[in-house]
């Protein structure tokens, strides 16, 4: 896992005065499975298309496999790349399709049927080989996409957004199958998106792109656990963030005293200096509701709303609670609007980011 | 409208019938009249309807009888209309020379009250070939047009064979014809393929720009456009002052009155057809398929000639028989910038046609015209049905 494959190294891209990826650096490793995350135009599928050869980059340089590729033809860079709207060729029938990137590295007739009949395989689609692919579903024309991109085994393989124009419940299969293929094959997987459940359910390691930077990089527990910024906290899962200064350190971790001069314990990772102004990060999931209990991280408040959402309960308390966001177990007892409440956290449970 | 039952059917009706009474006029109507000319024969028959009769038991072999010369004498004295037997004169003369003196001297001779019989008049009225020519062209059908048309007639026994190589060259001409038409087809689509790519890859007001420079020769007369060229390409003009200006050439090039300036003049003004149907091929094809081709590892020519030149077949086929069907009717722009080798076959049609009042041969040239480009046009049907059925 180790072995350096990609190295975009201080890389910038602008088009005209508007630059959309900034002085980026990033490194992946041969086997890696990484998620470009951010919302659109954030400048994560340019980086992507730096990548494939599609653009080339204003400033910086990326490597693969440690020789700078910047001038290197897309044709010759050995990147499977499955796209968007899956790219297939219209005039060509599945199984020559996924036969057009070993006939153009002039592999011999018996091979490719060989290769082509294994990758149709692995997708599961050996019965399609003869059909036009607008005769097929938008799963279907996603698995002969991703075959195509890995029957010449490629050194990488990109995705840009690849399963944005499926349905919730392919999607959600695909990602399973694919990061399935990821662990079979060892392949090296850059994975463009914009839905954080995705990238936290395939990656290796997730890199949060806002505004032409790289936020936070890291694996999909430390993203979600601990975020290091607003953006990040907030772009990734729900989440509740209290305004705050740092009091002091207790023995459980950093006094955080809010606005309205409640204090809580919260845990953190840098030195933070009291006086300091801070964001604490609570996951709704992470907030109990129950009796009072004696001690900090507790409010009282009133329940401004409750939603039933099918696996969890939605319930959102008033103003003297922050306007928190809860998640609760479906079973537990409904909490009419208006009831009195305690909401309770453990400092564990707390994040303190810069603001 | 189907909700509103009859009554909108009925106005629906009225509305598209203004343009069905145009087709119908001026369109169909004309066409079915050319059309008619090419394959009627009544210029004789009409006036000689006496000698037809008597003529019908004739055996061709034999000398003409006394009844055929009696009735052919009746007929002409019964004429009246001049221009009619103008008509049936240059008909008989075309297919027997020496018809018009005969005509002439006959009819100048009937008009006295004591006319000696025909062959006093002239002894030609006993040679059998002349009778021959009369009852070959009774009937009131033929398919002497059509036949000349390419190159062949009806020997005396009514075999079809090759006309004599010095009577006619419509075959040549309409050889030259679809030649012409092939190399001005092949060269808007050498021109405009790589355009219409240029047009499709541009965005904004570039593509505008582009489209509106391709869309101007339509927007201007073709007589204007003709004229235009006619300067440009003259010994010195525009082109040939550059050439010899810039030392490449002493002497001017030849770009006018030959077919060098026939085909660079009629590729200008018909490459809108070309480039129009392949750019809205081209756009139409998703704008990823090539960086996918790419990236499989195609470089930019096996990507063209694997992924974006089947896709564009279609604009192809239709951009050229577009030009290929309106590049053999062409006539203003060969009659001005061509040399005598290079008239086509509409000028053979607008000589017959305003230049000697032969309706009968320029219905039947524009026949095979017609029949050429629908033949054409079916093909094409049926390959483009082909393509359909696979998507």
């Amino acid at each position: 896992m180790s072995e350096l494959r990609i190295r975009f190294d201080r890389v910038t891209k602008c088009f005209g005065s508007l630059c959309v990826v900034d002085d980026l650096e990033l490194d992946i490793a041969k086997g890696e499975f990484v998620s470009l995350l951010g919302p659109s135009g954030s400048g994560k599928t340019t980086l992507l298309m730096m990548l494939a050869g599609f653009e080339r980059p204003t400033k910086g340089r990326i490597l693969v496999d440690g020789a700078v590729v910047d001038t290197t033809p897309t044709y010759k860079r050995d990147m499977g790349v499955v796209f968007q709207n899956y790219a297939l060729f219209p005039h060509m029938s599945v199984g020559d399709n996924i036969a057009f990137p070993l006939q153009m590295r002039g592999v011999g007739k018996a091979e490719i049927a060989e290769r082509v009949a294994r990758a149709l395989d692995m997708v599961q689609l050996s019965a399609l080989a003869d059909r036009w692919p607008a005769q097929l579903s938008g799963g279907q024309q996603q698995r002969v996409a991703l075959a195509r991109a890995l029957v010449f085994e490629p050194r990488v393989v990109l995705m840009d957004e690849p399963l944005g124009a499926l349905d919730k419940n392919l999607r959600e299969q695909m990602q399973l199958d694919i990061r399935a293929l990821h662990n079979r094959l060892g392949l090296t997987i850059v994975f463009v998106t914009h839905d954080q459940s995705e990238a936290l359910t395939m990656s290796d390691r997730i890199a949060v792109f806002n505004k032409g930077k790289i936020e936070q990089i890291g694996t999909p527990r430390e993203i979600y656990d601990h975020p290091q910024t607003r953006f990040v906290a907030n772009f990734i899962g729900e989440t509740n963030l209290l305004e705050g200064t740092v009091a002091g350190r207790s023995a459980d971790g950093l006094r955080v005293r809010l606005a309205n001069g409640a204090e809580l314990t919260a845990s953190a990772s840098d030195n933070y200096t009291p006086g300091e102004n801070v964001l604490v990060s609570i996951r709704p999931e992470r907030i109990r509701l129950d009796a009072l209990h004696g001690g900090d991280n507790q409010f009282t408040a009133k329940v401004a709303d409750s939603v039933y959402q099918g696996n969890h309960l939605r319930i959102q308390l008033d103003e003297q609670a922050h306007d928190f966001v809860i998640h609760l177990d479906r079973k537990a007892e409904q909490h009419a609007p208006g009831a009195d409440v305690t909401a309770r956290f453990q400092p564990d449970d707390c994040w303190v980011i810069r603001p | 409208m189907s909700g509103t039952g009859g009554k909108g059917h009925l106005s629906a009706i009225a509305l598209v019938a203004p343009l069905f009474l145009f087709i119908a006029v001026f369109f169909l109507w004309p066409l079915g009249t050319m059309m008619s000319q090419a394959v009627s024969d009544t210029a004789v028959l009409r006036i000689l309807p006496q000698t037809a009769k008597v003529a019908a038991s004739w055996d061709p072999e034999t000398p003409p009888t006394a009844e055929m010369k009696d009735a052919l004498a009746a007929d002409l004295r019964a004429a009246d209309d001049r221009q009619a037997v103008g008509d049936m004169t240059r008909r008989l003369n075309s297919a027997q020379p020496g018809f018009r003196t005969l005509m002439s001297r006959t009819t100048r001779a009937l008009r006295k009250d004591d006319a000696p019989p025909l062959s006093e008049i002239d002894e030609r009225w006993d040679d059998p070939r002349f009778w021959q020519a009369i009852t070959g062209a009774l009937s009131p059908t033929t398919d002497r047009y059509l036949l000349a048309a390419v190159d062949l007639e009806r020997d005396v026994s009514g075999n079809i064979v090759a006309m004599p190589e010095e009577a006619s060259a419509n075959r040549d001409i309409m050889i030259r014809t679809f030649w012409i038409g092939a190399l001005v087809t092949l060269a808007c689509l050498a021109i405009g393929f790589p355009y219409a790519m240029l047009i499709a890859s541009t965005e904004g007001w570039k593509r505008q720009l582009l489209l509106g420079a391709v869309l101007l020769p339509l927007w201007t007369s073709l007589l204007v456009r003709t004229a235009a060229w006619f300067i440009i390409l003259q010994d010195n003009g525009l082109i040939n002052a550059v050439i010899t200006g810039l030392g490449i050439s002493s002497e001017p090039l030849a770009l006018i009155f030959n077919r060098t300036g026939v085909v660079i003049a009629m590729t200008h003004v018909l490459l809108p057809l070309m480039v129009l149907p392949i750019y809205s091929v081209l756009i139409s094809i998703p704008g990823n398929l090539m960086p996918a081709a790419a990236s499989l590892g195609a470089n930019p020519l096996r990507a063209f000639v694997r992924v974006l030149l089947p896709l564009s077949l279609r604009g192809v086929a239709s951009g050229s028989l577009l030009v290929f069907m309106t590049a053999i009717g062409y006539y203003i722009t060969p009659a001005l910038i061509g040399g005598a080798g290079d008239q086509m076959i509409s000028s053979v049609i607008a000589f017959y046609a305003t230049g000697s009042a032969n309706w009968g041969m320029a219905g039947a040239l524009g026949i095979v015209l017609l029949v050429v480009t629908l033949l054409l046009y079916a093909v094409y049907g049926r390959l483009s049905a082909a393509e359909e059925r696979r998507s």
